[in-house]
């Protein structure tokens, strides 16, 4: 059998017919991890035996027609709690921690009879774009095992284009979906701040994080965000907004004529990779060919949105961390001697270099003589950033960009250097701190390595950006190619 | 040198909600440690805090009972530190805008009444509790998220007793509102106090003092005072006061250093991301005093206009809610108002001093005190035999049930009488002479001696009328 | 750039994180939160004159829960995570200063 890279829609049309059932998909994709993922290493954690028991008892209910996503394997994302599963966070804080509860994103996909076949790796409570932070291992890129996946949902992208799984979740804070669905060719949704409930998923910047599926289509992809979106009473900042069928309208209708698109000249300027560039410039002409206009707009504080970012991200972190101190869950260091000890030593042991540097850039922000001038700076520029997109908006029906700066980057080439890493999300960040809709979709190659293009919608209006996303991939070829270390079975 | 002295006071006080500010448990104690806790209580990795609207609620008719302006935009922020109570290493409190401010209650000192401000009135969450046992600590969650609110005041008293006058004031008030039960002694107001004293014509303030350990409102006095004069021996011996938070030891009366501060805390606020900013219209400040209950100013109005009591009974009985919910309830039964309001200030105020309790901890009930005033106002019982029938009522019996089984029924009705008038003027022609004399206390004495023919249960009204009726007929 | 941040400051600013650094790492985060805060110091570019702050950007206003309890009866199952427990309790090692609050 050879549908490991098959889309959730013909997947679906081959359980419905009962061609495949849902245990011998599980089953199936299960070989196929153990196999692949000797290169791939995404996944941390397998949840095989209860996968195999949820399809046998899927199998038995009989597929749901009218579910696209009755009997389908997805992964998670290691930040986001999971009952009885060991979640991590990819770090050595949390090596053991079995939470109680699960993340309310992770319920709903497992009400749509999804399978939850494991948890996969990330930068170390999701800082990071590499996931050269995990405290367990190295995820590799799908497309050259010597290239980093990106990160934070490195293991997320990778377990997807590698063909391990047709869809994960993932978490972004400052562009930790888009970019690693960037770097390895697939298709990765930020949704609007306050679509997906935040409950269970681990605390990095709260004002912030979104979940968000990482698919191999568009129209994957929106079938998961209408599973998972939507109020929740455990997250009083989920919206109260009613949730459209972002798949309704994608299919051969759709169409991209008489949009106006803005393409901010800051997205295409100093330190973009120049193939990445074009790729850029070409789907610009793709989608003028297709019917839309694109016009060059300016986002003037941009470049001021990865210091913004570090500074309300580090603080809020800093708070949120504080929770890890060997006393409730977690890690205890051995050899206290006191209750200093217990603190200091749990987390001076559990956590990784990256997570004490943002904890001490937080913490330095907030503290006293210093608040004024970083954190309160930060979330003033924040409001300019928001302007900024605003404006744009107000005459264009989405904005248009590359994701990242450049392609995947070799392993253990920019790790030690944070500075260079922290600027690689300059062109993701903004979306977060303007909690704006921002989807990562293949756009091209530059040296056998995959470009994604970002497409960055109003607040709540993801349907456009999944329309305008849609038509580009239909009449392109980008998505149609896959990686050596794919699943072919 | 003379001084003046600043006192600043911060109250905690506990709401009395059904569920957590943050978190649907339920806020109950006494029951096992941790049973009423969840993986919110516990700072679990993932969870959400959820904004209570009860608090909130409570918030303002606080805010409203404390003449406090209230923030109409207002929102919540982290107070980060470690301890092992406080799960998430941050407090959920109001920092940047709190729910209040500007707020007053009135005190009176020595016959003078005077404003005592508020600086502001936030909302926030309690942490657990921590206990101490041979070289470890044990931490008991129930209590974390218990909702609170923190009443600042304003640098406006000035001296121990304005400081005694304020707390009571303040409790007096938030009683009244029913939101918390006030009780310091149960830990549901708690109460931090800062004192500084200064010469005369000083005009920044003289350095702090913090003190802790104060569990009743006499040892915050107490506390104070000894605060105050040690402040002032150092002072006029030339030296300077430290900022330092010391500890106030009952047995000895005096405060004791526990540390010197170093510095300030830096507990890095920041405004809560997981909550949403709370948004208090008009209309919803209109709805909870619409529903609030009537604060004591107003009940004491009432009780002097409608019920015809004086001001200073008024007044007495409005000084706790128990009592004044307790008075109306009488007053309710059907007991004259007057005679409700003289019981409770006397029999049965004497009576709770005597045991040490609470009225609520009692078996009084409005209904029996009112239906024994009503056996006095209608003759069955005289005040004298009130007294016994008062003793059954703190028993918890019915009063007439009490008189009947007792046999204290009244003996009013003159067909009874009479007979036996005539018998004791019939045994006493020299008292009835004395009287024709015009010698009065003859009539006392014949008095008595019908008293005692009738093992003292005939109605002294009842018995002059018809015995001035024999004597003059 | 590195001296945007003393190591007595960091040093301060891992004692309030409640982390350790040796000297090593003292030296080697000074420098790199130095080059850091330096970025950050590029915000002082930006007139943020009268511009309100942004804490958050939900479309969410005043949504709060009614005050209606209900025990999740996670007790057990909390306690079972803890590293050390005694009698219901969360143990920890003797907490010798007094809280703040
Ligand atoms: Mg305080
Ligand atoms: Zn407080």
């Amino acid at each position: 059998m050879n549908y490991l890279d098959k889309d959730l829609t013909s997947l679906h049309e081959d359980l419905v017919s009962g061609k495949i059932t849902a245990e011998s998909l599980t089953k199936e994709t299960f070989a196929n991890i153990k196999k692949t993922d000797e290169t791939t290493q995404a996944f941390l954690n397998l949840n095989e035996d209860a996968a195999i028991k949820n399809a046998q008892a899927i199998d038995q209910a009989g597929i749901d027609a009218d579910n696209v996503l009755s009997g389908i394997p997805v992964a998670i994302k290691d930040n986001l709690v999971t009952e009885g599963l060991t979640t991590t966070a990819a770090s050595k804080m949390l090596e053991n921690f079995k939470p109680i509860y699960s993340a309310t994103a992770v319920e709903k996909l497992a009400a749509k009879q999804t399978i939850n076949v494991g948890k996969v790796n990330m930068d170390e409570f999701a800082m990071g774009g590499s996931t050269e932070n995990s405290a367990f291992k190295i995820t590799k890129n799908a497309w050259d095992a010597t290239k980093v996946p990106g990160g934070s949902s490195g293991g997320s992208a990778a377990a997807v284009a590698s063909g391990q799984v047709p869809v994960a979740l993932g978490s972004d804070t400052g562009g930790s979906i888009r970019q690693p669905a960037s770097f390895n060719g697939v298709v990765g949704m930020k949704p609007t701040y306050g679509r997906v409930s935040r409950w269970g998923l681990i605390a990095f910047g709260s004002s912030l994080d979104q979940i968000g599926p990482i698919t191999r289509t568009v129209k994957d992809n929106a079938a998961v965000l209408t599973a998972i979106a939507g109020h929740d009473e455990h997250d009083l900042t989920s919206s109260t907004k009613k949730v459209p069928d972002f798949t309704a309208g994608l299919d051969d209708s759709a169409s991209v004529k008489g949009m106006k698109i803005g393409l901010p000249k800051e997205f295409i300027g100093e330190g973009v990779d120049a193939d990445v560039k074009a790729a850029i410039l070409a789907a610009a002409d793709k989608f003028r060919e297709l019917g839309a206009t694109v016009d060059e707009v300016s986002l003037p504080h941009n470049k001021y949105g990865v210091a913004a970012y570090y500074i309300i991200a580090s603080s809020e972190a800093s708070s949120n961390l504080q929770r890890f101190d060997g006393i409730r869950y977690g890690y205890r260091a051995k050899d206290v001697q006191n209750l200093e000890d217990v603190y200091v030593k749990s987390r001076s042991e559990g956590f990784g270099d990256e997570v004490k540097r943002r904890i001490m850039l937080g913490t330095y922000s907030l503290s006293a003589g210093f608040y004024d001038a970083y954190f309160k700076k930060a979330a003033q520029v924040r409001t300019l950033i928001i302007q900024d997109f605003q404006k744009v908006m107000q005459d264009h029906d989405f904005i248009m960009g590359p994701v990242a700066p450049t392609v995947a980057f070799t392993i253990g080439e920019e790790v030690s250097d944070p500075m260079t890493m922290y600027m690689n999300d300059i062109l993701t960040i903004p979306v977060n701190l303007a909690g704006l809709p921002g989807m990562s979709i293949p756009a091209g190659f530059s040296k056998g390595l995959p470009i994604g293009l970002q497409l960055i919608g109003k607040p709540f209006d993801e349907a456009t950006i999944y329309k305008a996303g849609y038509v580009f991939e239909q009449n392109t070829e980008f998505h149609k190619q896959t990686p050596e270390l794919g699943g072919q079975a | 040198m003379n001084f003046e002295t600043t006192i600043g006071l911060e109250v905690h006080v506990e709401l009395k909600t059904n569920s957590k500010i943050f978190s649907p448990s339920p806020v109950a104690f006494g029951n096992q440690p941790n049973a009423n806790t969840n993986v919110i209580d516990w700072g679990y990795p993932g969870v959400l805090p959820t904004t209570n609207k009860g608090v909130v609620e409570s918030g303002i008719t606080a805010a409203l009972a404390l003449h406090a302006e209230i923030e109409k935009h207002n929102h919540f922020d982290r107070k980060n530190y470690f301890y092992p109570d406080n799960p998430k290493a941050y407090q959920i409190t109001q920092a940047e805008k709190p729910i209040a401010h500007d707020g007053w209650i009135e005190i009176e000192v020595d016959g003078e009444k005077k404003k005592i401000g508020i600086a502001e009135m936030h909302i926030e969450e309690d942490a657990g509790k921590n206990t101490h046992e041979h070289g470890a600590s044990f931490v008991d969650l129930n209590r974390q998220g218990t909702p609170l609110i923190e009443i600042v005041s304003k640098p406006d008293i000035a001296s121990p007793d304005e400081a005694y006058a304020y707390l009571e004031a303040l409790r007096q008030r938030i009683q009244f509102t029913g939101v918390s039960d006030v009780k310091m002694e149960e830990g549901s107001m708690r109460v931090d106090v800062n004192i500084s004293v200064r010469p005369i014509g000083q005009k920044e303030y003289g350095t702090k003092t913090e003190l802790k350990n104060l569990n009743s409102f006499n040892y915050v006095r107490k506390g104070l005072a000894f605060e105050e004069q040690r402040q002032q021996r150092v002072l006029m011996s030339g030296g300077t006061i430290q900022q330092e938070t010391r500890r106030y030891d009952e047995n000895s009366g005096q405060t004791i250093l526990m540390r010197v501060k170093e510095g300030s805390d830096d507990y890095r606020y920041f405004p809560e991301p997981d909550l949403p900013a709370l948004e208090i219209s008009d209309d919803w400040i209109q709805k909870v005093e619409a529903a609030m209950p009537e604060m004591p100013g107003k009940r004491r109005d009432r009780y002097v206009n409608e019920l015809g009591i004086t001001d200073y009974d008024a007044m007495v009985l409005t000084q706790t809610k128990e009592m004044s919910d307790f008075f109306e309830a009488t007053v309710a039964d059907g007991a004259d108002a007057k005679m409700a309001a003289n019981y409770l200030q006397g029999d049965v105020n004497a009576f709770l001093n005597d045991n040490h309790v609470d009225l609520q901890d009692t078996k009084l009930t409005p209904a029996n005190l009112a239906g024994m005033i009503n056996l006095i106002t209608d003759g069955t019982i005289s005040s004298k035999m009130a007294k016994k029938v008062f003793k059954g009522v703190t028993e918890g019996q019915d009063p007439k049930k009490f008189v009947e089984e007792n046999g204290l029924v009244q003996l009013s009705d003159p067909a009874q009488l009479q007979p036996i008038i005539d018998s004791v003027l019939a045994d006493n022609p020299q008292s009835i002479e004395d009287f024709n004399n015009g010698k009065d206390r003859a009539v006392g004495f014949l008095v008595g001696q019908i008293m005692k023919q009738t093992h003292g249960k005939a109605n002294p009204q009842v018995v002059n009328k018809l015995l001035m009726a024999s004597l003059k007929g | 750039m590195a001296n945007n941040i003393s190591k007595d400051q960091v040093q301060h600013v891992a004692e309030l994180a409640k982390l350790e650094l040796d000297d090593n790492q003292l030296d080697y985060f000074t420098d790199q939160l130095g080059q850091i805060i330096g970025l950050f110091e590029t915000l002082n570019e930006v007139d943020t004159t009268d511009v309100p702050v942004t804490s958050t950007v939900s479309d969410q206003l005043n949504v709060m829960r009614e005050d209606v309890a209900d025990n999740w009866n996670q007790k057990d199952a909390l306690l079972a995570n803890a590293p050390e427990t005694e009698n219901g309790y969360i143990k920890v090692p003797a907490i010798i200063d007094e809280s703040e609050d």
